[in-house]
């Protein structure tokens, strides 16, 4: 029960684009076409749960035992940095036409601070190893739902008459901001 | 000392990393719920700036091309770390309201754009110009974004009441929705300027 309540809250109510703020750049960046931000959501879903469980362990085993918590930031981003540059290498032994669709995206993600952010909040949250994973894979789940909503829209804005002072960056943050007031009425869900 | 000049204002106006250059959004939207905040949050950028682009101009003659990227990352981690501890000690009501934010200034993107574009190229002075000014930009457009949040969803600047018993503020400013509005309204209005004195 505790899994789901975490799992629905991640998705919808405390949804990382929307409500938290976390992740914004790719959320702008990479949201121009539905198929890419799919790409985009796929792969940071992926990073996202793996490095909810590997740093939920170093932060568990290393970290705490040998009384480093203070270097949790440093740890936390190399592991990071590290792990994806593991996955990028795995899919492109494994599955040339998986990383042919991932492949541009996978190393913008070290810097994606959904990542980061979630790793940190799992251990704020003082989650155990399952409970980390699910609140990962949720984030990521929510991230992928909003960017890819986003650019649903996006692609219609393309070809609407925006007065030329909103072109471009503005109407996008306009639009997140509407989308973001839709997920608002999740917010008494749970 | 022209040069030292040159490098440091950019950032504030022309270059400015939010409103120019639209790097940084995270803590830009996350953070500017009250103008205090945001000046909290661009201040302690400002300062993990300066202090990486110093130590990445120093050492960029030595760090092997290949592996730059990680270096400086860690150097970022290391500063933000110490800032961290700083504001955890110093300033501990704004250390909370911050919180997550304050690791995540690791992931800033103008932190690793400015140690990529500007440090690893240039001497220790200029670069410690460029981290100033751009820290310092970075610190007044987070302020003005919440000093007009916080204007209008709570009817206070720095926390002092500005309007009557009747004002009713407007909730949705300090929430998410209104940081996204208020940063894509202040861009549209600066493209339109922009546009104006170039017609």
């Amino acid at each position: 029960m505790n899994l789901l309540i975490i799992f629905i809250g991640a998705i919808l109510i405390n949804n990382f684009v929307l409500s938290r703020t976390i992740g914004i750049c790719p959320f702008l960046g990479v949201s121009k076409q539905v198929e890419t931000a799919t790409g985009m959501g796929l792969a940071v879903t992926f990073v996202m749960t793996v490095a909810s469980a590997v740093t939920w362990v170093v932060q568990t085993y290393v970290l705490e035992r040998f009384g480093l918590v203070y270097l949790q930031t440093v740890a936390f981003i190399l592991v990071i940095a590290a792990l994806v540059q593991f996955v990028e290498m795995v899919i492109l032994k494994s599955s040339p036409t998986l990383y042919q669709a991932l492949g541009v995206y996978l190393p913008l993600i070290t810097t994606n601070c959904a990542v980061l952010g979630v790793t940190i909040l799992n251990i704020d949250s003082k989650y155990n190893l399952l409970e980390s994973m699910v609140h990962g894979f949720a984030a990521a789940l929510g991230f992928t739902l909003a960017i890819v909503i986003f650019a649903g829209i996006r692609e219609r804005l393309a070809l609407a008459d925006i007065p030329k002072p909103f072109e471009g960056f503005p109407i996008a943050l306009i639009t997140a901001s509407l989308l973001s007031i839709a997920f608002l009425g999740f917010q008494g869900l749970l | 000392m022209v040069n030292f000049i040159k490098e440091f204002s950019k950032g504030l106006i022309k270059e400015n990393p939010t409103f120019g250059l639209l790097l940084g959004m995270c803590p830009t939207l996350a953070v500017t719920t009250a103008a205090v905040n945001g000046l909290g949050m661009g201040l302690a950028t400002a300062a993990v700036l300066t202090a990486s682009n110093l130590l990445i101009s120093i050492i960029r003659n030595v760090v092997p091309n290949k592996i730059r990227i990680p270096i400086y990352v860690v150097v970022i981690a290391t500063f933000v770390t110490i800032v961290d501890m700083v504001m955890e000690a110093f300033v501990p009501d704004l250390h909370q309201v911050l919180g997550l934010f304050i690791p995540l200034i690791v992931v800033n993107c103008i932190i690793l754009q400015r140690a990529e574009a500007f440090a690893s190229q240039n001497g220790i002075l200029d670069s410690i110009a460029d981290g100033l000014g751009m820290g310092l930009g970075f610190t007044g457009a987070l302020t003005l974004l919440g000093g007009i949040r916080e204007i209008l969803g709570a009817g206070s600047l720095f926390g002092i009441k500005l309007f009557g018993e009747g004002f009713q503020p407007m909730l949705i400013m300090i929430l998410t929705p209104g940081g996204l509005m208020t940063l894509g309204l202040l861009i549209a209005l600066l493209n339109y300027l922009r546009m104006r004195r170039t017609a």
